[in-house]
């Protein structure tokens, strides 16, 4: 056989590999397209811009989460401290902006990514320096966050926000609500970063294998602590922006919002054990489970139900996933 | 080369079975069945998508015989044996196993004829014993629910001992050597009655005092009557071992015959499809100032007190059994391991290099030896991976130019001959010998003065190889500097201009090229 056919035998192969590739790529975004259609025809008042802005709005703190979450698990790493940082962050920003004693809204959330940031540090110090497991150290984490936002808050709600502070989660730029805004703006920052950046490259080959990204020259360990100082700022924004959005600072705040998130970036196909995903799929899978618990919502399906949906959406997502990956 | 006479002295019966082949060699199919032919294949065709990936496989394998199955990458081997495994379905040919026409329709049914395969990936369950591994799924019962340990361990003890390999049936995997575990997959795969076995590299991953011991247990099977398919891209283990052979290029045949009767150049010949051209080629260098000196190197049980220099224009070689401290003294060097002590000096000035980020700063890159593992982030693109450690050169502002990355990535594409349908494509999808490429030019996008290739051509074709030579002679003809780490001796006599020999962790000796020989090289480093 001359260079010629054994070239074109490659590319034959090629294109088979290629679109069942864009089918195995794009095929969550074909899921949430049909579920979009599915609940547009089913409920009269899903397909409304009130109520799409308030999907949005409810999944923004999802979001932010999940975009975090994205940049750890590409590093083959987990956060389940998230629900406890946001916690936390949740209130010291409150604790800044009571009527009693109020400071400028711009401190208190600086103060809250802050807070979140240092949390993110100390689970970065452990996993990359230390070497503890990320599942450990973060586990740890969860419950050393969750006993500070007690302790700080006294156990109790931070009431009184100011309103200057409660625009941040409750108002309007251009009629678009403010948690949409902060979510677009983490969204697009975070996709530029991971797609063009030499640090979202560096990123990708940590995560894809840490010794070959170590022997190409890339600083693995600051890379990881990296990508949990992210995580910790991400939370300590979702913090800021869910406490803007109620009338006060709950010390019970995010309990469990590690799992969503989680999902989230598991629905949108990002692999576990790292170096594979994308910031944009993890919207996607945020999407859908923001979209299907709202649709329940409106179709009156019991909260009870909708975890164990939920639950089923996020093995069935990574089960469908397995299947189309085994060879035939 | 003069391997090849001690393999005839090692295999039984060669004379008988050298006139059987010579009769069975061409287009024996309506012959009666011969008892002494475990697996006849002919004609066997395979399309993928209309194209095709194997024209005409053809192999005879006879009892007690190890027979090579030589072609470079993309010559057919792999589908020719996924299809003789059951793996994959042919589209034309006959397959006839001891005796009957076959059509696997799974591996499964391969297995149960008698056919396995030991593969480079081996998977043993590496907590569990040996006795263990060798039955598991299979394990002797007592009273059809719990596990018969005793038997089985009695079972596993014989089985080792009939095979005469020296293995302890109580030992966990874990604390067995990668031949030794080698050697536990073939009992595993002789318990099961097999006697048509395929190797698959066997010896990539294992040092010289191992190969011996693997060899030993291949000749054992051999006097047992089971018949070896041996695939290796190491010609002087094919030389070593094997008996017969058989060339496939381009998915068809070309050659069939007994090893007694072909020397390695000839062998190379048919499997490149042209003529060698004479491996002293490489040109007399004529080195230039110092560029690297290395002093006082040392790592607690690893090496001690390594001392050398690398001058410009110089290919300085490493050998040394596996464990001898060479791989790991690059590693150190490289800044990839711990050192104790040790001071380098590049171009006059001393330098300190704790990380192999350090190393590329310093223009010191290096091909680590297991290139999947060390060298390449498989899910990443070629592009990607040919720009991972010089991506700065190609940023603005922490940004990659895209366009930058792709023009570097073609350049390195064409100037390294590298075989990807596109430079998208996941470093995974490529071959061993252009694997190895991507890792070669990332290395060199780094513009590096000293490039340390740890067993560069392990496990690739003789097209890649000499290609991989001939990029390494010119690399150090432009005035740069390369420490070359091999196993293979031909190799490092061929390339090396000067050898330093490792010898339980210490530098044994030092001797310039032309004045080495293989005998010299063996026993300084043993």
């Amino acid at each position: 056989m001359s260079i010629v056919t054994s070239k074109s035998r490659v590319s034959s192969n090629t294109l088979a590999a290629t679109i069942g590739h864009y089918l195995s790529t794009y095929g969550i975004v074909l899921s949430f397209v049909i579920l979009f259609v599915v609940l547009s025809f089913a409920n009269p008042n899903f397909l409304t811009s009130i109520n799409l802005l308030n999907v949005l709005r409810q999944l923004s703190i999802n979001g932010i989460l999940a975009i975090g979450m994205t940049f750890v698990i590409l590093t083959g790493g987990i956060d389940l401290s998230i629900g406890s940082i946001l916690a936390v962050a949740g209130v010291v920003t409150g604790s800044l902006v009571t009527q009693q004693d109020p400071h400028n809204p711009l401190i208190a959330a600086l103060a809250a990514v802050g807070v979140g940031a240092a949390f993110g540090a100390v689970n970065g110090a452990l996993i990359s320096r230390f070497r503890v497991p990320a599942f450990v150290a973060t586990l740890g984490m969860l419950s050393i966050a969750r006993g500070s936002t007690l302790l700080y808050s006294g156990g109790r709600p931070i009431p009184n926000l100011t309103p200057e502070f409660r625009w941040l989660g409750n108002g309007f730029v251009a009629g678009l609500p403010v948690p949409i805004i902060v979510f677009a703006i983490v969204f697009v920052l975070s996709w530029v970063v991971l797609r063009f950046s030499v640090y979202g490259r560096w990123l990708y080959a940590v995560g894809g294998n840490s010794r070959s990204a170590r022997t190409s020259g890339i600083p693995v360990r600051t890379m990881i602590f990296s990508a949990y100082v992210i995580m910790g700022a991400l939370a300590g924004l979702a913090g800021l922006v869910l406490t803007a959005r109620t009338t006060s600072a709950l010390p019970q705040a995010g309990l469990g919002y590690e799992l969503d998130a989680i999902a989230a970036v598991v629905i949108g196909g990002t692999s576990l054990s790292g170096g594979v995903g994308s910031v944009f799929f993890t919207l996607i899978g945020a999407l859908i489970i923001g979209t299907i618990s709202n649709g329940l919502d409106l179709m009156g399906v019991s909260s009870y139900y909708q975890q164990i949906i939920k639950g089923t959406i996020i093995i069935a997502a990574v089960l469908i996933d397995r299947m189309r990956n085994i060879d035939p | 080369m003069d391997a090849s006479h001690s393999a005839e002295a090692s295999s039984p019966g060669v004379a008988k079975r050298e006139a059987a082949i010579a009769a069975s060699n061409f287009g024996g199919e309506n012959r009666p069945a011969d008892p002494e032919v475990l697996l006849e294949a002919s004609g066997v065709a395979k399309a993928y998508f209309g194209v095709s990936a194997l024209v005409d496989g053809r192999l005879t394998l006879r009892r007690g015989s190890v027979h090579a199955l030589c072609g470079g990458n993309g010559a057919g081997k792999t589908t020719f044996l996924s299809i003789v495994m059951g793996l994959r379905q042919f589209d034309s040919g006959t397959i006839i196993c001891k005796g009957r026409q076959v059509r696997y329709a799974s591996a499964s049914e391969a297995l149960a004829d008698g056919i396995a395969i030991i593969t480079q990936e081996l998977s043993p369950v590496l907590d569990m014993t040996v006795a263990e591994n060798i039955y598991l799924g299979r394990e002797p019962r007592r009273g059809g629910w719990f596990v018969d340990k005793a038997a089985m361990i009695r079972e596993a003890r014989t089985l080792l001992r009939r095979l005469k390999f020296d293995i302890d049936p109580n030992a966990t995997m874990r604390s067995l050597s990668v031949a030794k575990i080698q050697l536990v997959e073939i009992a595993k795969a002789i318990s099961r009655k097999s006697d048509i076995l395929i190797m698959d590299e066997p010896t990539s991953a294992i040092g010289e005092k191992e190969t011996a011991t693997l060899f030993e247990a291949i000749r054992s099977l051999q006097s047992e009557g089971v018949g070896i398919i041996y695939v290796s891209h190491r010609l002087t283990d094919i030389f070593a071992i094997a008996d017969t052979y058989t060339v496939l290029r381009d998915g068809r045949f070309i050659e069939t015959g007994d090893l007694a009767g072909i020397d390695r150049r000839r062998l190379i010949g048919l499997i490149i499809g042209r003529d060698l051209k004479d491996s002293a080629a490489r040109a007399e260098s004529r080195p230039g100032e110092t560029l690297l000196e290395v002093d006082n190197f040392s790592r607690k049980g690893k090496f001690e007190n390594i001392k050398l220099t690398i001058r410009r224009g110089e290919i300085v070689g490493l050998y040394g059994l596996l464990g001898a401290g060479r791989s790991e003294f690059a590693n150190a060097l490289y800044g990839n391991d711990p050192k104790d002590s040790g001071a380098v000096i590049i171009g006059g000035r001393s330098v300190d290099i704790r990380s192999p980020a350090d190393a590329l700063r310093h223009g010191v890159a290096m091909v680590t030896e297991d290139r999947k593992e060390t060298g390449l982030v498989l899910s990443c693109s070629v592009a990607a991976n040919i720009t991972l450690s010089s991506l700065r050169r190609i940023a603005r502002f922490g940004f990659i130019d895209g366009r930058r990355e792709a023009a570097v990535a073609d350049r390195q594409i064409e100037r390294f001959d590298i075989r990807t349908p596109s430079r998208e494509t996941e470093v995974r999808n490529l071959s061993g010998g252009n694997q190895q490429k991507v890792a070669l030019a990332r290395c060199v996008g780094t513009e590096p003065r000293i490039l340390i290739c740890d067993e560069p051509t392990r496990g690739i074709d003789e097209g890649a190889k000499w290609e991989i030579y001939a990029f390494l002679s010119a690399f150090a003809q432009a005035g740069q500097a390369v420490l070359l780490i091999s196993s293979e001796i031909p190799e490092i006599l061929a390339n090396a201009d000067r050898i330093f020999v490792f010898r339980r962790g210490r530098i044994a000796g030092e001797i310039a090229a032309v004045a080495a020989t293989q005998e010299a090289l063996v026993h300084l480093a043993s």
